[in-house]
This record gives structure tokens, C-alpha cells and sequence, in this order.
């Protein structure tokens, strides 16, 4: 253990009250383990934790939580640690709260369509546990196979399919919560409908700085009777992004809509190798519909002459689950082989207005150019979602300040067209000295209120989302700031 | 690679690896830090830290290549707890070849970290033992005596051994009952083949494979001949290597590979077919097993090119012998992924495809199919506490399939898997594919 001199923290009596809670196995305490916490899927970040605490229940949160408090320790909650926006990303000194052996599917409930988790459980294994009966979990992040519910909550997770059916904010039913302050509270309820302020939809999207949710009782979904995937493919990204306004101007919702450019499509051709995706396309549209066999049967006929219309080069269909999936696979795989083509790359997470599709495109091109970096696009195209992956490589001095600078132009872009700062992702570490691009000192101020009824003492993953002036410098609002001194503590 | 902070006292101030093959940094640059890989990782499904599971592992590695982090006992433990199992090999989406870097990482820590006492004994029991067929035989007489006199029953019963060590414990949980047969090898050197002769195969019989599932390798032998294949099989072959291999003991798997090499020069085969998922991927490995060996290294590679796995081998050229059902009605099977051919040699289909032309059969598929059952060669030797939870966790999810049959292509799980059956009084029979071809090829009822 390295102890830091300079806030006189003696850790050796708070691990052993951690031991005495979670036992010997559930406490990370090793310089040498502690370092592969150090950061999440964003790895430009980097901080070790004091220690590392596993806890299996609810009350032995509520106990490592009440620890922190008492000895005005921060902490932060962690799931699978494939955030991309820095959200799990530990402060110095903190106690790292890992949900991972927390991954029991506690009840199903078929007749009323729920199902009750603990945050640890992965995303497809609530699908798998109630595919068999006919149901699934809508909400499937591109890292379904591996993220946490409890993660995909604290970031309000969206995926392919939440387009037709909304992200995880309209999944969520209730949950149980260990705020910051030791206590358990229960929110929201079983049934979607609840009188009162809407404090699960507060909690839903707050990346872990409001408390940590221990039990998530989740919405399914009955399995639509027919499916279909549309791939089509365009020499041209302009057509293929003309293409989506036309499908959803003449009022079909498809389950989901999404791009992929020229680049992305042949990094993961390179790594996937489905040889699904034409490698000479600038670009390629996959569109989903899902519902009653006539009504996929009719949508499917329209959207393939909507996208021979604006001019698509090929189109290829696919009703069984395994084409279905073999054409899904690359888009599901677009970042991680993003990581094959360069030695490393930065995923940004704006969202745009879709009319104004290929005027972005274009800037995002001049950019591209302007900093020397190749630019990889995917992008849920239904909801103007987009995803640059900046390409670099962190070996070279200074790359990474010029990728973050050129993120940052891309994100200001998306604000200035009338879009957001993130789709997805969350703000986290990442994102948040560009919160003021978008929000007022107002908006702000009135966010850190909210954050301080949940979180008086500012130890639930401190400093992420708000801007602070010592990382944010000039960007940070300097009277929110002031007036939030004992937030921004640490 | 840039870690947050300066490199600080190590807690057991040891060295870091050496420079013969270090995990090659090329390789460890390609991982994102996506995390895709950690929910198919069989040690992070159980333990559940980041140290435990793939990233965290090339995590450590680069901190260790870096000189941030000893290879101490804080980073050795979380290299042996990897199964090798591969199943993150196919999962990751960045092609980070995990397999070479586990594989570079297991000699430096035998040769630059020194282990406890116990630590050692185990694993050189383990090594000078498993590997020779003939050792092996000489324990055997004990082991027949011990079984036959009731001693497994008393042990399991009074939990005496595993008190004593776990680890000794789970060795003997998972021995298999012995028969005379096991004494003695009975198969002689060239079967001809039955009909006109298709092909001239070499036949590997496997160290556990031939002494306690003797059985398999005659079934496999008829399934060969009886399509068109003249069987060869030299006296002089011995352990694959796949043991030492999978644990970072070089030379000895290099000598081993040297031997089966040389036990197969000159007989003229066409394909060497091995029928245990884990010999079978050792095999394909020899070139790189053998690659600083100037002596051998061509040799390795175009005899590496003739390994085929029975399964992969029989649908490749196709089955020309007429199948008959198994039992009177359908018979439900679900067929057990050996993560050694799944992951280590990509096949699941053409095992699944043969067993689909029997007729009657009704294939079905488990949850989590890719997870490893925590067989994974001896780790269940090595690392009991997880190898059991993994076991129970595979038995569950087989016979939630509902399946009257297991089928298992491995010895090693196939005897993880019969002692969780066992624990869990359950008496769902296991058997080979190639069993199953067998008796199918053969007319024989399974209940008869
Ligand atoms: C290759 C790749 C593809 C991705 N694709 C998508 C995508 O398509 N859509 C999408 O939305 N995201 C995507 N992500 C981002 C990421 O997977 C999601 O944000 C996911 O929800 C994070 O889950 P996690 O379990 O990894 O959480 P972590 O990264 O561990 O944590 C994320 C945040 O949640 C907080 N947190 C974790 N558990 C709890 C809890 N129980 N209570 C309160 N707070 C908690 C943490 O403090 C942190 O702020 C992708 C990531 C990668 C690496
Ligand atoms: S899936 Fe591959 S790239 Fe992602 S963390 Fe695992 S090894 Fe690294
Ligand atoms: S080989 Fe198996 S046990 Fe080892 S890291 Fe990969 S998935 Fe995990």
C-alpha cells in the first residue's frame, strides 16, 4: 500500500473495517492488483484507487458506503468498466465500489413483464434468462455481452434497438438505492406508472453521483413475432443518410437504423471478416423492423424502395436469427476493431439533428483533415447519434492532447447544430469542461443543487460531469464553482 | 502504456521477466481495454476481480514489462488462475492473440519466481507424473487396490483428504475407476481398413486418454477403419506435450514434441488424428513449440499440418458407413464444447454435424456453452475452488437442456463433468462422440 502523505489517511483500520464487512476475498489492497483499476474503456485517464471493495448485498454497500462516510472517504462505483466517457474512472485516494460478484437475477416475474436484478448482472443475460419464455431486454448497447445493468442505469445506455423503443431510462421500473450517506431506499415502483416526482428517471443517467443502485427491477419485452435486417449498401454516405429521413418521414419506426462509413466498414471486415459488408461502399445502412409478420413484410417492402430510390447499390435481406446476427456482428463490433487498424482510438458520443446529417459529415471530413487524424463513423442513424472514432496513437508525444482537441471541435459542432454533448456515453471524466457549450451557469447550478440533496458531502464519484476550474481551467464557470466549494472538494 | 504514477515499493521487492520471450508488447498494444472479453472469461465469471480476467491480466503483464509491478506473488497468482481455456481469444473483437501472451508469460514465471514449498511439491507431482503413460501405470495397481478396498468412499465421505490439502482432495475427486484393461496397450501398430482404403492415418492415444477411457481410442479406431481408414499406430509415441506446455515448462514439452515427432517419422501418413480436445491444439502448436530449434523446426511445421481432430478429420472426408438410431425412440443429446476445440482449434460445428446424422438424435444447446466446465487440463488440480464452481455451474446448464446424454470430446472434461454429476446424484450418462459413432456405425443399442 502507498499511503498519500499529504491527506494523512491511515488506511490500514478502514480496510480492516472493510475486511470486517465484505471478508478478506471481497478487498482489493495490492499496489500491484489495484493498478488494473485504474481506469475504464477510456484508458486516457488514469488513477489508481486506495482500495478496491466487492461487496455480494445490498446491506454490505450500505456498510462500505457508510465506512466512506464516516471517514469522509470519496468513492466510486464501478460495473464491468467498459464505460467510454471516464465515469468509473477512480479519484485519488478513493475506495472503488465493484459491482461484479453482485450478478444474481433475483426475480421473474413473466406475467407482469419484469425482472428484478442486482447491478452486477450482465445486459444479455437478462435477455437469456427469458428468451426461452419469448421475452427480451430492449436496451442492447454494442457492449451488451459484457456490461452491467448497473452500469447501463448510472449512464442511461441506449443501443441499436432504442430507436423504436427507447433507452434504458424507459426500462427501468424502480430500484433499490444506498445513497450516499449509508442509507437504503427504495424508488419508483413495480408498475410504470407512479404519482410524484420521478425520482428513478433522476437517478437513471446520474453516472453514480447521486448513490449507488443495488436492485434494478427492469421492464421485458414480448419477442416481436417477425423480425427482419436490411442491409443496404451506398456509394455515397449522403444517400444512405437521405435514405434514414425518408424511411422515418414516411412514418415507419424502424427497431433500429445505423451507418457505418467506408473506414468502419473495412476495419471490421478486417477483424470480424463476415464478408457481409461491401468493402467498397462508402457506406452502409442496416435497418431493423420487428413487429407482426404483415406489417415487417410491408415496412420491408417500402424501405428497400425508399433506399433504391436514393440510389442503393445492393440490397440484402435476412429473416432467420443467424443471418440476422452475422449482419449485425460488425456493427457490433465497429469500436474494438477500431483497435485493430490503430494502435489507439478516442470514441466520441454526439448527437445530432438528422436533417442536418451530411452538413455535419462534411465538417467532421474537414476536421479529419485539418488535424492530420483518420476519422472512423458509426452512428445510430435514426436518432442522429453519432460515433467519430478519432484513430492515434498514444505512443506519440502530444497526439493525445490534439485527438482530445479535435473531439472537443466535434462535440462543439454537434451543440452549435442544435444537437448534444453526448447519445450515450455519459459525460464522466471526459466530457464535462464541455458542459458549458450547452448548459447555462444556471442549468449547471441548478443540476449541482439537485446533486447536493442526494449527495451532501460530494463523496460519490466526485468530479465528473460538472466542470471543476482545476481541470477545466477557463471552461469551468468560476461562480458555480466558488459557490459549490465543498462539492468540489476533492 | 503510461501508468498514473511513479513505480513505488513493490511489495515483495522481486525482479520482473527476463529477456528471453517477455509477453511481446506489440501484442499487448493491441488490447483497447474494452472489456469484451471479461464475462466469457471462466476466472472472472467465479472471482470476479479485474486481476481474474483477461484485461486485467495484459494489464498486469504490461505493468510488469514496463517495470511498474513485480512478478510477485500479487501478479503470479492471477496468471495461474487462467484456465488457458481461449475462449477470450475468440471473443475479443481487436484480435488480441491472448494465447501467445499467456503462453510467453507461464515460463518466465517458472523460471524467475520461486514458489512455496507445497506449491512446488504439487506441481512437480503433476508434471513428473501425467505426462508418461508408464509412470502413470505403476500407480495404478495402488489405485486399483485403493478403489477396490473402499477407500474413495471413505475419504469423499469424511472430506479427510481435502482437509489435508484441497488440492490432493480434488486429484483424487476426480480420478476415474480403473480397470485391468488400463495395464496394458492392446492395440497393435497398422489396422487395416475396412473396404476400399481411403486414407493411412496416424493415431495418438493420449496419456489419460489410454489408460482410463481405453475404450474411446478403440472406438475411434473402428470408426476409422470402418471408413476407409488404415490405421497406424507407433509403439513409440508418447505424451503430446500439452501438460507442460499449458504450464510453462518449455523443455520438457519441447522434448515430448521432439519424441512424437520422431515416433511418426517415416510411417507415411496421411493425417495424424488425435481424438482429446487438448493433445489436439498442443499438437497443431508444435512449430511454434519447436520454433528455435533449428533441427526440428521444419519438421514441426509439416507434421503440425497433419493433425486433424477426429470430428474435424470424419467430416472433412465425410462418413461413407451406414448409421443406425441409438436407441428405440429420439434420443435428446447435448454436446459439451471442449474449450481446447472450440476456442483452441475453432470446431463446434462438424462435431454437432456428425452427431446430427445419427439418426433419432435431437441435439440441444446449453447456456453458456463457451464458458470452460473448469476441467482445463489439471487446473482442477491446481486451482479446486474455481474448478468447482465452474463444474457445477456447466452440469447445470447441461441438464437445464433436458438432455438424456452428454457428449464430451475430452477426457478432461468428461471427468470434471462425471464427478459433478456424481456430487449432484445425478446419473446422466457421458460419452464420446466417437463412442457414439461407434455404436451407432455398429448397430449396438446404447441400453442393451
Ligand atoms: C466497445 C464498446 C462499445 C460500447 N457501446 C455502447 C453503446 O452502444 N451504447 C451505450 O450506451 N454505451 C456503449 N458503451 C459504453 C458502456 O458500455 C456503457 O456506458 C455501459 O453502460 C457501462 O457499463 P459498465 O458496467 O461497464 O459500467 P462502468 O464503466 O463500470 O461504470 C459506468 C458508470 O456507472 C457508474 N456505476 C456503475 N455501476 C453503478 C451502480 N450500480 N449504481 C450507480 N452507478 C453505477 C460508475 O460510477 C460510472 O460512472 C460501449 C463501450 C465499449 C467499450
Ligand atoms: S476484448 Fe480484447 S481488446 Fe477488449 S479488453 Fe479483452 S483483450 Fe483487450
Ligand atoms: S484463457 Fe480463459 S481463463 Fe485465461 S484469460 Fe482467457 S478466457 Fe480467461
Amino acid at each position: 500500500m502507498i499511503i498519500q502523505e499529504k491527506q494523512q489517511i491511515n488506511w490500514q483500520p478502514i480496510i480492516k473495517q472493510f475486511e470486517d464487512v465484505v471478508g478478506k476475498n471481497g478487498v482489493v489492497q495490492r499496489r500491484e492488483e489495484l493498478l488494473t483499476y485504474e481506469c475504464d474503456g477510456l484508458t486516457s485517464y488514469r488513477q489508481r484507487p486506495a482500495v478496491v471493495v466487492l461487496p455480494r448485498t445490498t446491506e454490505q454497500v450500505a456498510e462500505a458506503v457508510k465506512i466512506c462516510d464516516r471517514n469522509q472517504i470519496p468513492w466510486v462505483a464501478r460495473g464491468a468498466g467498459t464505460g467510454l466517457s471516464g465515469g468509473a474512472l477512480p479519484v485519488e485516494n478513493c475506495v472503488l465500489i465493484v459491482t461484479a460478484l453482485m450478478k444474481k437475477i433475483l426475480e421473474i416475474d413473466l406475467e407482469n413483464q419484469r425482472v428484478v436484478v442486482q447491478p452486477g448482472v450482465i445486459n444479455n443475460w437478462v435477455t437469456q434468462a427469458v428468451s426461452g419464455a419469448g421475452f427480451y431486454y430492449a436496451p442492447d448497447p454494442s457492449s451488451q455481452i459484457v456490461c452491467s445493468i448497473g452500469g447501463n442505469v448510472a449512464e442511461n445506455s441506449g443501443g441499436v434497438h432504442c430507436l423504436k423503443y427507447g433507452v434504458t431510462t424507459n426500462h427501468v421500473l424502480g430500484l433499490k438505492l444506498v445513497l450516499p450517506d449509508g442509507s437504503i431506499v427504495d424508488v419508483g415502483s413495480s408498475v410504470p406508472e407512479m404519482p410524484g416526482y420521478d425520482i428513478t428517471g433522476l437517478f437513471v443517467g446520474s453516472e453514480g453521483t447521486l448513490g449507488i443502485a443495488t436492485e434494478i427491477t427492469l421492464r421485458i419485452l414480448k419477442t416481436a413475432e417477425s423480425i427482419c435486417v436490411l442491409l443496404a449498401d451506398f456509394t455515397n454516405i449522403e444517400a444512405a443518410g437521405a435514405s434514414v429521413s425518408d424511411i422515418i418521414g414516411s412514418g415507419i419506426i424502424p427497431a433500429g437504423m445505423e451507418i457505418m462509413d467506408n473506414l468502419s466498414i473495412n476495419a471490421v471486415e478486417d477483424v470480424v471478416a463476415t464478408g457481409c459488408y461491401p468493402r467498397d461502399a462508402a457506406a452502409i445502412l442496416l435497418v431493423e423492423v420487428d413487429g407482426l409478420e404483415v406489417e415487417v413484410a410491408a415496412n420491408k417492402k417500402r424501405i428497400a424502395e425508399i433506399c433504391t430510390k436514393n440510389g442503393a447499390r445492393s440490397i440484402t435481406t435476412a429473416n432467420d436469427l443467424e443471418t440476422r446476427l452475422k449482419l449485425w456482428k460488425g456493427r457490433k463490433a465497429a469500436f474494438a476493431a477500431a483497435g485493430h487498424m490503430s494502435p489507439d482510438y478516442y470514441v466520441q458520443d454526439g448527437v445530432i439533428p438528422r436533417t442536418q446529417l451530411s452538413f455535419v459529415l462534411q465538417e467532421i471530413e474537414n476536421l479529419s483533415q485539418k488535424y492530420g487524424y483518420r476519422i472512423a463513423n458509426v452512428f445510430h442513424a435514426g436518432d442522429g447519434n453519432l460515433h467519430p472514432l478519432i484513430l492515434y496513437d498514444n505512443s506519440v508525444p502530444g497526439a493525445l492532447e490534439k485527438v482530445e482537441e479535435l473531439g472537443g471541435d466535434i462535440l462543439k459542432l454537434c451543440v452549435k447544430v442544435g444537437g448534444s454533448l453526448s447519445g450515450e456515453h455519459g459525460i464522466g471524466a471526459d466530457k464535462k469542461c464541455y458542459m458549458p457549450e450547452m448548459f447555462t451557469e444556471i442549468d449547471l447550478e441548478t443540476m449541482q443543487w439537485v446533486r447536493q440533496v442526494f449527495n451532501p458531502k460530494g463523496l460519490a464519484n466526485p468530479g465528473k460531469i460538472f466542470p471543476t476550474p482545476r481541470t477545466c481551467g477557463e471552461a469551468a464557470n468560476a461562480q458555480s464553482a466558488k459557490q459549490f466549494e465543498s462539492v468540489e472538494r476533492f | 502504456m503510461q501508468i498514473s504514477e511513479k513505480p513505488g515499493i513493490n511489495s515483495d521487492n522481486l525482479g520482473g521477466f527476463d529477456a528471453n520471450h517477455p509477453p511481446d508488447p506489440k501484442l499487448i498494444d493491441t488490447c483497447v481495454h474494452c472489456g469484451f472479453c471479461l464475462s466469457t472469461c471462466p476466472s472472472y465469471r467465479v472471482i470476479g476481480k479485474e486481476m481474474d480476467s483477461p484485461r486485467g491480466r495484459i494489464y498486469l503483464m504490461d505493468a510488469i514489462n514496463e517495470g511498474e509491478a513485480p512478478l510477485g506473488e500479487g501478479t503470479v497468482q492471477h496468471f495461474d488462475s487462467c484456465l488457458g481455456c481461449l475462449a477470450c481469444v475468440t471473443t475479443c473483437p481487436s484480435g488480441v492473440q491472448y494465447d501467445k501472451l499467456i503462453a510467453a508469460t507461464r515460463p518466465q514465471i517458472e523460471r524467475n519466481y520461486s514458489r512455496s514449498l507445497p506449491d512446488k511439491l504439487v506441481r512437480q507431482l503433476i508434471f513428473n507424473l501425467f505426462p508418461y503413460p508408464n509412470r502413470l501405470r505403476v500407480l495404478l495397481a495402488p489405485l486399483l487396490i485403493y478403489q477396490k478396498l473402499g477407500f474413495p468412499k471413505f475419504f469423499r465421505a469424511t472430506g479427510l483428504l481435502k482437509q489435508i490439502s484441497p488440492r490432493l482432495g480434488a486429484m483424487e475427486s476426480i480420478l476415474p475407476n480403473v480397470t485391468l484393461k488400463a495395464f496394458r496397450d492392446t492395440l497393435p501398430e497398422v489396422i487395416p481398413a475396412e473396404g476400399k482404403k481411403r486414407y493411412r492415418v496416424g493415431v495418438i492415444l493420449g496419456c489419460v486418454q489410454r489408460l482410463f477411457f481405453s475404450k474411446v481410442n478403440d472406438a475411434t479406431v473402428r470408426v476409422l477403419t470402418a471408413n476407409g481408414c488404415e490405421v497406424v499406430i507407433p509403439k513409440s509415441q508418447g505424451c503430446c506435450a500439452a501438460l507442460p506446455e499449458h504450464q510453462g515448462q518449455k523443455e520438457q514439452a519441447q522434448a515430448l514434441a521432439r519424441q512424437m515427432i520422431d515416433s511418426f517419422e517415416g510411417t507415411g501418413v496421411d493425417f495424424v488424428i488425435i481424438n482429446a480436445a487438448g493433445c489436439g491444439h498442443t499438437l497443431k502448436e508444435y512449430a511454434h513449440i519447436l520454433e528455435d530449434d533449428p533441427n526440428y523446426r521444419e519438421k514441426a511445421k509439416e507434421f503440425a499440418g497433419k493433425v486433424k481432430d477426429a470430428q474435424e478429420f470424419l467430416a472433412l472426408v465425410g462418413l461413407t458407413t451406414k448409421l443406425s438410431p441409438l436407441t428405440d425412440g429420439e434420443l435428446t443429446l447435448v454436446y459439451q464444447d471442449a474449450c481446447h476445440l472450440l476456442h483452441g482449434q475453432k470446431i463446434s460445428v462438424q462435431p454437432r454435424q456428425l452427431l446430427r446424422q445419427i439418426p433419432g438424435v435431437k441435439l440441444r444447446e446449453p447456456i453458456d456453452a463457451a464458458l470452460c466446465c473448469g476441467s482445463a487440463g489439471v487446473y482442477n488440480m491446481l486451482q479446486p475452488e474455481v474448478a468447482d464452481e465452474l463444474g457445477q455451474q456447466k452440469v447445470d446448464n447441461l441438464l437445464n437442456t433436458g438432455a438424456e446424454l452428454i457428449a464430451s470430446a475430452n477426457p478432461g472434461c468428461t471427468l470434471q463433468i462425471s464427478k459433478h454429476l456424481q456430487l449432484q446424484g445425478k446419473e446422466v450418462p457421458i460419452m464420446h462422440p466417437m463412442e457414439l459413432l461407434d455404436y451407432s456405425i455398429r448397430g449396438v443399442k446404447l441400453y442393451e
